[in-house]
Parts: structure tokens; C-alpha cells; sequence
């Protein structure tokens, strides 16, 4: 049994914390990962982490200290650790935290096919062993592997108020990936990117995706790709499938709506935000067929709970709205520094990371246009899938990003695959240029293990749900001229 | 903020160590073997914003990462600890009785090669450091009046290798990094760092002094360059992000086996490979860095790894299972095969006729966000942050609003280099993603008589 489900407050020694307020977060995870490479299984690994946080608000100050000892002598020690803290930086303290909520949040939130039967060791690399085999029939693939981690979770939240939350995950992350070469030409596809279609559950998300059998499809494409001529470059239409408007959506909506950036926290390392306070409630940031949810709610999506790691309890809601800037990402701590409404989102990544304005879920909402209409509409553009390649300025506005395929479209007619599709823009004016949304048919609920952010740093959990979008009027270009 | 009820010094880390490896030696049957990587840090973080501490926190963590082998199965279990002996004898007792029960599900591992020739070893660098409450107070205090962002890491990371044919090695580096900008308005800032292993209240205050001048050029009205080629200077913390994308991937031997790294065109298979500028000299040099001098089998990692010389690809950085794969002779390199402690050679150009030099173009104080655009063509993307000024006859004229590049590494370090600098900086890698970084890279500035810009 976890120690996080074994403790009651009873257990702690006498505490001498003179505090306004404390907590204790336990992070109790363990992963397996398993991956056959070219053929050989790869040895198998396994990680166990166990820790805690203690947070206290004392003389106006604030103050954390993590620990791996969750004992209850190691847990009184990082709250005593914590409560020197808060009070020997009180007087330089930026918020005073006697003005901080204090949750007292309760309840439990497990994820779906929480107790589905785990599959064998031996199943798993059978699998993937299958997957990986499909690969190996044409020398010039030079490289492929298939992989997944399973991973088990129990967070639980435990605050001076009366709090205790538990919650419970388990994910899955699976991923593969193909690289072909021929004649100075090397072209890698992969399943949505890399574990793109991570996803809270059990097996039923391989068969969500294809999973089985989908590696010889995306060596096939890589193949084709080696022969593709180079995407052109001009200024045309571009129809974004939902394995690359996950990273639109997260590069240029997610990071620049995080109201720790807008307030400055993040100047000095992942950047600021061209968005400011002033803009919420009337700043066009997109077409009108543009609809953004955070939504933390929706069951097999990666980032979904119960709660946030400071103890808000979890809820959907629009932070843009036909195009209309409504409200940012930002916690509980964020929103009363900003004087403004925001989301349940204060998140850690770990034990040892103390939570921040973090996107968990954040979603596109379909419109009505089938996949086919989109193409008919469009007279000269490129479909581009899977991002390879992401880059953005500081302040989240001028951005190029690259995909790993791309499809001319000429006179409404899907044509040719072209390689190293590319495209440049700027976050303020490109999300005015959204011309179709795609309905629910085009749907995909992907996501990211790796958003990094943070001092000191922390990579989180994210997840994505878009349909395919076209954009108008977009600068794209190809590859190096060879 | 000393750490209480926490036995968090170097020196009981040290027997932790020990303790955990002696641990490990006595749960391994007699047809096993184990490696062993400990990795512990006692980190003060202290999270600044707008002059005033916005997160300080303080983090105990310990970590081993074990690999159970018997014959040529194997596999590993990486774990957090508690620090109590009795706790975490429990904790490996169980990571090794389910290694030992997965092994007999898996293939044998035809690139398993670990070291069994015993190589001890013990580097401890310099310490203590001062309590982080000192610290807070000479930045402040440094800074007072600026709108001040950044972050104090500080106190001791340790690392150490340990298997069961006897072998140890222990790397301890009591070591702080502050990185800090001052911002005049919107994405308008000074960045500046100061890390190390002693502190240095008087450097703490050159630093200040400095950016605090160059907070005057950040306050004039900025300058909004349209897209095209300018002639630039790189300073070496730009140059960090540029040789540091190289490093994904770019000096692996995996990469370049299966044409995957950036920098296979040096390759020049059957051919003559495409070059650099001859002046280009890189190499991985453990023993100019803070980098551990072993890997994680427990191989001990030569002084120098020459990379590029003379403006060719002449290495790579070699694991051993990559070692195994395509039979190659392992150099030290851990399984991710990127430099831990680059060092690339100087120029002629004194550093303080970097401006006279340039002088009109853009000087570019820092670099963000880099990928590649093109990885086969080392097609690289990225923006201008910071302190990038307007120079005009080896003047500061104005600052600039941020501008995207996108080139290639033949034309930045190749056609396009003018000079480098005589003078190299020890850059501290200042990375926390899941513990303190323990890399760094020694890197010129570099004068270039053209960069492309597109947005």
C-alpha cells in the first residue's frame, strides 16, 4: 500500500509550525516501460517515485520542501523545513500568503479502466516485437522502433483545513516511429508524434489509434517520403490535422494563456506572454469559429482530474469564446494576483516540483465542416500531419513549426505528398486566419508527456483534443534546396 | 534554510552511497551481477519576481537507478529514496526481487556491455556554500529598484557509480547557479548569470553593474528589422544555443550510424563529407567540465574526445551498447550520446573589439528556442532574446525586436564565419528538469558577416 493512503494527520509528531496554513502532496508513481528496436528488445525498465511536499504559509511568508522520506518524522521535518522557509523570506515575499486560499477540497478521483487487468511482460513485447518486425522488409529503413510506458499514479492531498484528496491514474503512453534513408535523403515518421497518443486508460487506447499494425503504414510512408519533391513555398491555404494543431494549439494558445507568464514568473527562462490582463473579456484572438476549452474533465484525455495540485476542484470551462479572449490558465494563487477569474491548473510534475500555472487539458471545440469539405474548399494549400519541429519566441507570438508529412491540395482535390512541410506565422493574427473547423468526425484526442516550464524546471503532463482546421493565406515553405 | 532532520550533507550522502551499494552486494544471487547509478542533490530554489521572492523552496532527493544482469538478460529499476537505511533496504529489496523475476521473460540483450575491469574513483569539488538566506540578500539588495526575475539553485549534487565486482566512484560538486534578468518593459531584459562552486559577492556585483549598462541601450526606443541577411555577433551565450541544438543528436554515434544526426552531410560516406569553417575545433573534454569522469556502466571517460577538427567531423560520442551495435569502440559516452562538457576552440578576435568588428549589424546577446528546420540539411531555426542591439559603426544604437533566424549550420560556422573569439566562457549547463545539471560547455563568441532572417 502506498504511503500516501497509509497516513492520517494523527500520525504526525507534536508540530511546532506556528502557521496560517500547511499541506502535504504525496506523489506515489511507478512506470514499465517496455521497447523492441530494430528487432531486439530493449532491456526492460522500471521507475518507482515517492515523496512528498510540504507547503506552509506562515508570517506573511510562503515556503515548500520536498522530501522522499514519507515517514511521519520525515514529513514533520519538510513541514518544519518548509515553515523556516516561509518565514525567513516573509519580508522579501512578492504575495502575502495570509491573503492566499486555503483548500479544503475532499473526495477521490480514479481514472478510467483504473482496475482493468494490466497485460503481461511477455504480451507486451510480443506486440510490440510484431509491430516491429512489420518494419523490416525494405533496407533503405535504417531505423524503427515501437515502445510504451504503462504507468500506475496515486497523488493524494492532505491540507490544515480539513483537505484530503486521492487520486488515482493510470496512463498509457505509446509510440512508434520509422526512419528510411536513401541518397543523402533520411525521413522519419511516426504513430502522431512522439507519444502522441498518450491517453488515461488501458488497452482500449491502442485500438483507438490503429496501434496494431500501423508500423508498416508509417515505414511505407516514410519510404514515400524519400521520393516526395520538397513542400513549395509561398503564401497559400494550410489544412492542420489534429497531430499538428495539438502543437498550434499548445505553442501559441496554451503557453501565452498562462497567467504566470502573463504575471511575469517565467520572464527569466520559458518567457512571457503577448497576451496582457487587459485584453480579457474583449480581444479578438481568433475567427469566430474559434472555441477553447479547458477541460480537465474529459475522462480518457491525458491531463484530466479531479482536482489541482493546490486542491481546486477540477471544471470546463471556455477561455475563448467565437473567437473572443474570455479568461487565462491560471490557478487559484494566479487569479487573486491578477484579479482575474481563471481555471483549476496549479500543477506539479512530481513530488519535488512545486505546482505552477500548468495547461492540463486544453481543447479545440469541432465545428461543423466534414474532412471532404475542407479539402473541396480550398484552391491552392498543403495538408500537413505530425509535428517534427516546433520553435516560438518568448513572448509566444512569432512561431515556425514543422510537420513531418505533408499532401498538396490544388483545385479542391487532395494530390501529391510533398516532405518537410513548414510553416511560419504570428499567434495574434494567424488564429484570425481559422477559416474551417473541422466536426466531430475529425477529432483526435492526443496529447504530450513532455511540456516543459518551470524554476526549477518541471515536465508535465498534457493533453490535446482538436479536429483538423484549414487556415488561409498561411507562409509555407519546404526543406534546404539540395 | 539549512535543511533540518534531513542527514543531507555531502558527507553522509557519500556514505549513503555506500550504504546503498553494500546493500545491493548482499541482495545479488551468485549468478548475478548489478550496476548501480546514485544521483542526490540537497537543492535551496528560490524562485524570484519583480525584485521579491516569489517560490523559495528547499528539495532533498535521492535517487538510484539499478541494473540486474544475469547472462546477457538484464534489466533496471530506477527508484527514489527515503534516506533511511532501514526504509530503503525494503525498497531495493523489492526493485531487485521484481528485476529478478522480469528477467526470465526477457531476450537476451546481444548489446549488453558494462565494465568489469575495476576503476574506482572520488572527485569532490570545492564547498560550502553559503545558507541561501545570504544570497537573497546580496541580490536584492544588488538589484534593489530593478524588476528583477530569476532563480537561486544552490547546495550540493552528487553522483555515483557502483557495481558489484567492487567497483565505486563518487562525484560530489557543492555548486550554486543564479540566473537573472532585469527587465525595463514587455520583452525588454538584461540576462545574466553567475554560477560556480564558491560565491563571489564581488562578482555578483560586476555582473549587476554590468547589466545594469546594458539596461540603458535596452530603455532606448526599439528597432523593428525587416526580414533578410545581417551581418551578426554572436556572444558565446547565443553560440550555447546553437552548438547546444547540435548536441541532439548531432554527435551520437546511433544518430550517425542511422543517418539520423544532424550533422551526417560531414559524413561524406564513400565521399568527401561537407566541412565547416577550418577555425572550428569541438570536442567533449571531461576534464575541463563539472561532468562526472564515468558513465553510467561504469566505464571511466577519457579527458578528450576530439569531434570536429580543422572544421570536419573526425567523432562521435560512443555508448557501449551503440559500441555493440555496430562495432565501434565505446568512448565514455552515456546512452542519451551528448557532450557533457563541449569545449569548442577559440578565434583571434579579442572580445573587446567584438563591436568594432561587427560594426553595423546586429549584436545578439541571447538565442531562444531552437530546432531544426531541416535536420538532414542541420537547417536550424530559432529566435533573438534579450540583450540584441542595433550596432552601427561598432556603436549600440537601439535595442531590437525580436527577429526569427533560419539557416544552416554550413553557412553559420562555415561560409558565413568572420572570427571567433580568442577569449571562451565556461558556460554551467543550468538545467533543472528533474535534478540539478551537472554539464557545461566552454564556447568563443563568433562573428558572422551574414545570418538569414525570415519573420
Amino acid at each position: 500500500m502506498p504511503d500516501a493512503d497509509r497516513f492520517t494527520v494523527a500520525d504526525l509528531p507534536p508540530l511546532r509550525l506556528d502557521a496560517d496554513y500547511w499541506s502535504l502532496r504525496w506523489v506515489d508513481e511507478a512506470c514499465e516501460s517496455y521497447a523492441v528496436r530494430k528487432n531486439v528488445a530493449l532491456p526492460f525498465c522500471a521507475s518507482t517515485e515517492r515523496g512528498a511536499m510540504a507547503t506552509v504559509h506562515a508570517g506573511g511568508g510562503y515556503g515548500y520542501a520536498a522530501t522522499g522520506d514519507t515517514s511521519p518524522a520525515g514529513l514533520a521535518a519538510a513541514l518544519e523545513r518548509a515553515a523556516a522557509l516561509a518565514r525567513a523570506t516573509a519580508k522579501f515575499a512578492l504575495i502575502d500568503s495570509r491573503t492566499l486560499p486555503r483548500p479544503a477540497s475532499r473526495g477521490e478521483y480514479a481514472s478510467p479502466a483504473l482496475a482493468a487487468p494490466a497485460r503481461s511482460r511477455r504480451d507486451w513485447y510480443e506486440l510490440l516485437m510484431t509491430e516491429s518486425r512489420a518494419a523490416a522488409f525494405d533496407p533503405r529503413i535504417v531505423d524503427w522502433d515501437a515502445a510504451v510506458d504503462v504507468l500506475t499514479a496515486t497523488h493524494r492531498l492532505v491540507t490544515s483545513e480539513g483537505g484530503d484528496v486521492v487520486q488515482r491514474y493510470r496512463f498509457l503512453l505509446p509510440g512508434m516511429s520509422v526512419t528510411a534513408h536513401a541518397e543523402g535523403v533520411t525521413q522519419t515518421r511516426t504513430l502522431h508524434g512522439h507519444r502522441g497518443i498518450c491517453q488515461q486508460g488501458s488497452d482500449e487506447i491502442l485500438a483507438r489509434f490503429g496501434y496494431e499494425g500501423a508500423m508498416r503504414r508509417i515505414a511505407d510512408e516514410a519510404l514515400e517520403l524519400l521520393a516526395a519533391p520538397n513542400c513549395p513555398s509561398g503564401t497559400m491555404d494550410v489544412l492542420l490535422m489534429p497531430d499538428q494543431m495539438i502543437l498550434q494549439i499548445h505553442e501559441s494558445i496554451g503557453h501565452p494563456l498562462e497567467l504566470d507568464r502573463i504575471l511575469g514568473d517565467e520572464r527569466n527562462f520559458a518567457g512571457t506572454s503577448f497576451v496582457t490582463p487587459d485584453m480579457f473579456g474583449s480581444y479578438r484572438y481568433g475567427s469566430e469559429l474559434l472555441n477553447v476549452t479547458f477541460d480537465p474533465t474529459r475522462g480518457e484525455e491525458l491531463a484530466s482530474y479531479g482536482w489541482d495540485d493546490e486542491g481546486a476542484p477540477a471544471e470546463r470551462v471556455h477561455l475563448i469564446r467565437n473567437g473572443i479572449l474570455e479568461r487565462p490558465l491560471g490557478g487559484a494563487t494566479s487569479q487573486l494576483r491578477a484579479g482575474l477569474p481563471g481555471t483549476s491548473n496549479a500543477r506539479a510534475d512530481n513530488w519535488n516540483r512545486p505546482p505552477i500555472d500548468r495547461m492540463a487539458n486544453l481543447n479545440i471545440e469541432p465545428g461543423d465542416a466534414t474532412f471532404d469539405d475542407m479539402i473541396a474548399g480550398i484552391d491552392r494549400g498543403v495538408l500537413m500531419e505530425t509535428n517534427c519541429s516546433w520553435s516560438i519566441d518568448d513572448s509566444r507570438n512569432k512561431f515556425q513549426f514543422g510537420c513531418e508529412r505533408g499532401r498538396l491540395i490544388e483545385n479542391g482535390k487532395l494530390g501529391a505528398v510533398v516532405k518537410n512541410p513548414n510553416y511560419r506565422g504570428i499567434s495574434a493574427t494567424f488564429w484570425r486566419s481559422l477559416a474551417r473547423v473541422g466536426n466531430a468526425d475529425t477529432v483526435q484526442v492526443l496529447g504530450s508527456p513532455h511540456c516543459g516550464k518551470g524554476e526549477p524546471s518541471q515536465v508535465i503532463r498534457v493533453g490535446h483534443a482538436s479536429p483538423a482546421c484549414v487556415f488561409k493565406d498561411v507562409a509555407v515553405f519546404g526543406g534546404e534546396e539540395e | 534554510m539549512a535543511p533540518r532532520g534531513e542527514p543531507a550533507g555531502l558527507a553522509a550522502m557519500e556514505t549513503y552511497f555506500h550504504d546503498v551499494a553494500a546493500a545491493l552486494d548482499g541482495l545479488v544471487a551468485a549468478s548475478e551481477t548489478y550496476t548501480a547509478n546514485f544521483s542526490a542533490e540537497t537543492s535551496d530554489f528560490v524562485r524570484f519576481n519583480q525584485g521579491k521572492v516569489r517560490q523559495p523552496g528547499n528539495v532533498v532527493q535521492r535517487y538510484v537507478d539499478v541494473d540486474l544482469i544475469n547472462g546477457a538478460r538484464h534489466a533496471s529499476h530506477r527508484l527514489s529514496l527515503a534516506g533511511d537505511l532501514a526504509a530503503d533496504n525494503e525498497r531495493l529489496r523489492a526493485a531487485v526481487a521484481g528485476l529478478r523475476a522480469a528477467l526470465p521473460e526477457l531476450d537476451p540483450d546481444p548489446h549488453l556491455l558494462i565494465a568489469t575491469d575495476v576503476v574506482s574513483t572520488r572527485t569532490a569539488r570545492a564547498g560550502p556554500l553559503p545558507p541561501a538566506e545570504i544570497v537573497i540578500d546580496a541580490l536584492l539588495d544588488a538589484a534593489r529598484g530593478e524588476d528583477l526575475v530569476g532563480l537561486y539553485a544552490g547546495g550540493p549534487v552528487c553522483r555515483g557509480f557502483a557495481n558489484s565486482f567492487g567497483q565505486r566512484n563518487w562525484h560530489e560538486a557543492p555548486s550554486f547557479n543564479l540566473q537573472w534578468s532585469l527587465y525595463h518593459r514587455a520583452d525588454k531584459a538584461v540576462k545574466s548569470a553567475l554560477s560556480g562552486v564558491t560565491w563571489d559577492e564581488g562578482a555578483l556585483a560586476a555582473k549587476m553593474s554590468e547589466a545594469r549598462g546594458l539596461l540603458g541601450h535596452i530603455a532606448q526606443p526599439a528597432k523593428t528589422l525587416a526580414p533578410g541577411k545581417y551581418r551578426v555577433f554572436l556572444t558565446p551565450a547565443a553560440m550555447e544555443d546553437i552548438v547546444g541544438l547540435l548536441c541532439w543528436g548531432g554527435f551520437s554515434a546511433r544518430a550517425h550510424a542511422t543517418k539520423q544526426s544532424s550533422l551526417t552531410r560531414m559524413r561524406g560516406d564513400g565521399g568527401e563529407g561537407a566541412r565547416l569553417d577550418p577555425r572550428i575545433g569541438i570536442a567533449e573534454a571531461i576534464a575541463d567540465g563539472v561532468a562526472p569522469a564515468f558513465q553510467n556502466e561504469g566505464f571511466a571517460r577519457p579527458d578528450r574526445v576530439p569531434l570536429i577538427d580543422a572544421g570536419r567531423l573526425v567523432g562521435a560520442l560512443t555508448s557501449p551498447r551503440t559500441a555493440r551495435e555496430f562495432t565501434l569502440d565505446a568512448n565514455g559516452a552515456n546512452g542519451w550520446e551528448a557532450p557533457e562538457a563541449l569545449v569548442m576552440d577559440g578565434g583571434t578576435l579579442a572580445a573587446k573589439d567584438a563591436l568594432a568588428a561587427l560594426d553595423t549589424g546586429l549584436y545578439i546577446g541571447n538565442l531562444h528556442y531552437l530546432n531544426y528546420s531541416d535536420r538532414p540539411a542541420c537547417r536550424m531555426t530559432g529566435m533573438t532574446r534579450f540583450a540584441t542591439f542595433w550596432v552601427e559603426g561598432g556603436k549600440i544604437v537601439a535595442p531590437v525586436n525580436v527577429l526569427r533566424f533560419d539557416d544552416t549550420i554550413f553557412r553559420i560556422l562555415g561560409t558565413s564565419l568572420e572570427a571567433l573569439t580568442a577569449e571562451t566562457e565556461l558556460i554551467l549547463e543550468s538545467g533543472t528538469y528533474r535534478e540539478r545539471a551537472l554539464a557545461s560547455m566552454r564556447l568563443p563568441g563568433a562573428l558572422l558577416s551574414e545570418l538569414t532572417f525570415t519573420l
